[in-house]
């Protein structure tokens, strides 16, 4: 992980912050009167707002390479640290759920596993990382597996990982954040993701969903 | 008791039955209920519009009204298991009138997320409700959006409490 940097990436952004003209009129930390800001209750925003707006790259990476080194310092061990990850992503999938189901005027709830994947594999791909992820498939050999391929996954992009840590898939972020959404749906379900490179895309990603047996059940009644 | 339960849950504006000695003033019961049944949001209104013709006649005193009051959580909680009967029967949120108690419904909506939206109310239209639920579900997304706000837990904001009594003086 890149760990040289870290401490004075942090203190830059610190100092960039603090001379920053405020806004609204907070000019010293001594004034007593508060000028009135453009604060706007989040229950006035407009949901749609931000629904074409991108974030770049670049912060994405700075804000990921951050939660990494954040969560790395309190974890002992990798099954942790992915454990972790899929924590962070399973914060993001609850509420990317009810907000892009909503955005999607004409969509809705989805109640069977197919489409449920399908959604996830365009509509939530397509929101988060700015394309259709690039696979569906399902496994031939059990029932209740289903894969999701990315040939070139946005979080793993910029982390490089060294030898001893070498077990660690970044992946695990956005199986978290699948894990949230096949939740939420109550399709419970166990999310791995598994790195299988192939000669094109060496840092390609499957996301493994394993359906619990009662989803199974279901779907055969629902049938 | 179960006046203090109730005004500490709805956020304490304590509006319920009116002051109005109008005979039976009717009253619609909001409940937001989370994924594990946990409620996570309660309020009563007083409904403005009603479908139907206030009845003249019988006006119940107000302190038997406050009894009736920890009903409408018995009744809301109790048609969540028709919810949950509907739920994969249809792709729908809406799900209309899902239960029936004593001449009040019991209308349902179902949201992506699987958190539940019930709605007592007496007789009214579908549309006034659908909007009041649409709605209400905006407001719901915006507070899970904030990243303070631990999912399934109560939702205490006085702001939201405001904009859903809002919407229900519009719609209901």
């Amino acid at each position: 992980m890149s760990s040289s940097a870290s401490a004075t990436s942090r203190l830059s952004v610190m100092s960039m912050a603090a001379s920053l003209p405020s806004v609204g009129g907070y000019s010293s930390a001594a004034s007593s009167i508060y000028a009135k800001r453009n604060t706007t209750n989040i229950l006035e925003r407009h949901l749609n707002k931000t629904r074409g707006t991108e974030v770049s790259v670049n912060a994405f990476a700075f804000l990921f390479s951050e939660m990494l080194q954040y969560t790395q310092k309190r974890v002992n061990g990798i099954q942790d640290l992915e454990r972790k990850l899929n924590e962070l992503g399973y914060r993001v999938g609850i509420r990317a759920l009810d907000l892009l189901v909503w955005r999607d005027k004409n969509s809705k709830r989805e109640t069977r596993v197919l489409g449920m994947l399908y959604f996830i594999h365009t509509t939530v791909w397509k929101t988060m990382f700015g394309k259709q992820a690039d696979s569906l498939e399902k496994s031939t050999e059990n029932e209740d597996e289903y894969m999701i391929s990315d040939n070139d996954p946005m979080v793993s992009k910029f982390i490089s990982i060294p030898k001893d840590v070498s077990q660690l898939n970044c992946g695990a972020f956005m199986a978290g954040i699948v894990e949230a959404i096949m939740d939420g749906c109550q399709f419970p379900s166990r999310v791995t993701a598994h790195t299988v490179p192939i000669d094109s895309f060496p840092l390609r990603t499957t996301i493994l969903i394993k359906l619990d047996r009662e989803v199974l059940d279901r779907e055969e009644q629902l049938k | 008791m179960n006046a203090t339960h109730s005004s500490s849950s709805s956020g304490g504006s304590g509006i319920g039955s009116g002051p109005l000695g109008q005979g039976n003033s009717p009253t619609c019961y909001f409940v937001i209920i989370g994924t594990k049944d946990n409620p996570i949001y309660e309020a009563e209104f007083v409904s403005v519009n009603t479908a139907r013709s206030s009845s003249g006649g019988a006006t119940i005193p107000e302190a038997k009204k406050e009894e009736f009051r920890h009903l409408n959580q018995f009744i809301a909680h109790s048609a969540l298991d028709m919810v949950e009967d509907l739920q994969w029967s249809t792709n729908q949120m809406y799900l209309k009138a899902i239960d029936k108690f004593n001449e009040r419904f019991i209308s349902a909506y179902l949201t992506a997320g699987n958190i539940k939206l019930l709605l007592l109310h007496d007789a009214k239209s579908d549309d006034a409700i659908r909007n009041f639920f649409n709605d209400c579900y905006e407001l719901y997304i915006k507070t899970l959006l904030n990243p303070f706000y631990e999912p399934n837990s109560i939702i205490s904001s006085s702001a939201f409490d405001t904009k859903v009594r809002a919407s229900a003086k519009r719609y209901l």
